[in-house]
């Protein structure tokens, strides 16, 4: 079938734990889709079998944050949601990532106005910004490519001093 | 005889001490009345079988940025029996912004009055709950008043911190 068919005897590959690590991980970006709004039907349209974001070993979408890689912030986020969206971005375990979908969640857009945030990147750390209103699917799929290639460059000991699960705080305990 | 001209007679005789103020504006009436008699105007014309506004579809503020009658409080209801719809209004003052509850006519009215309380400030008083509907609850402003600027006042809205 493939490479493997080659070796008339058993094969070896050598690779670095590296390489290895951040291969596995950016084979499997477990998505935290955070549909809150209009992008969310084109994020929906990534999943569904046309686009397919299987391809990309991103179509577990888990409805915890716990199982979660990728937090994609696909719609507006209100100054009311912000809580929210950090909340669930707080309760994802290291290492992870954000993507924001769209010009709502990337600069608040046309909601220029009191209650939408103007970009979650004032209280998220973002990784990559999807341009669009809303997106095309390509161009979200295109972002999610563009997280396996950060992930692709991640060395395992950057994660060594990050706890797996932060411990969250409920009712400020 | 027409349903408006019917509710011209009818209010007048009900309420020869009121003032009514009629206005047309492409086929809806509007009518603008002193807001101590909200209460007794909308009991009428809810309770008077021949007009029988029996739905209250919105209540909602205007801010004309003017003063005096800087607000006017309006009442949108209908008449499934005549289906005709009807808008009250009633003017309000910035400096003593309260009016009387009508939940005690409609009681679709509770929210459509905590909207109001939360966008423009108007006090409902009896109101049974008249809490922030849409903003935070520590919100400290009113962002649909004129003065309210449109991106919102720096810092008037906590966010996480990152």
């Amino acid at each position: 079938m493939g490479l493997e068919a080659k070796f008339m005897n058993e094969g070896f590959l050598t690779s670095t734990v590296d390489a290895l690590v951040a291969w596995a991980r950016e084979s499997s970006v477990w998505p935290m889709p955070m549909g809150i709004s209009c992008c969310a039907i084109e994020m929906i349209a990534t999943a569904g079998p046309k686009y397919d974001i299987a391809r990309f070993g991103s179509e577990v979408m888990r409805f915890t944050p716990r199982q979660c890689d990728v937090l994609l912030v696909a719609g507006t986020v209100t100054y009311k949601m912000a809580h929210v969206v950090k909340k669930i971005y707080d309760q994802m375990p290291e290492p992870k990532w954000v993507i924001a979908m769209g010009v709502c969640a990337s600069t608040g857009g046309v909601y220029r106005s009191y209650p939408v945030v103007q970009g979650i990147d004032t209280f998220l750390p973002v990784d990559v910004y999807v341009a669009g209103c809303p997106p095309r699917p390509e161009n979200l799929l295109n972002g999610l490519m563009m997280i396996q290639e950060k992930i692709k460059k991640t060395k395992a000991r950057e994660f060594q001093n990050i706890p797996m699960l932060e411990p969250v705080k409920i009712n400020g305990n | 005889m027409e349903i408006r001209e019917r509710i011209e007679a009818l209010l007048a005789e009900a309420f020869p001490e009121v003032k009514f103020e009629y206005t047309d504006f492409r086929g809806d009436l509007r009518v603008l009345f002193s807001k101590e008699h909200v209460i007794p105007v909308c009991k009428f014309l809810r309770d008077n079988e021949e007009l029988a506004f029996s739905m209250c579809e919105d209540i909602t503020a205007i801010d004309w940025a003017r003063q005096p009658n800087r607000f006017s409080v309006v009442y949108h209801i209908y008449s499934l029996k005549n289906k005709y719809r009807l808008r009250l209004a009633c003017d309000v003052e910035e400096h003593e912004a309260k009016i009387d509850t009508v939940t005690s006519v409609w009681k679709s009215a509770n929210w459509y009055e905590r909207e109001t309380w939360d966008m423009y400030g108007i006090n409902f008083e009896g109101h049974p709950d008249l809490r922030r509907m849409y903003m935070a609850e520590e919100f400290e402003y009113f962002p649909l008043r004129k003065e309210y600027p449109m991106i919102g006042i720096p810092g008037d809205q906590p966010l996480p911190k990152k």
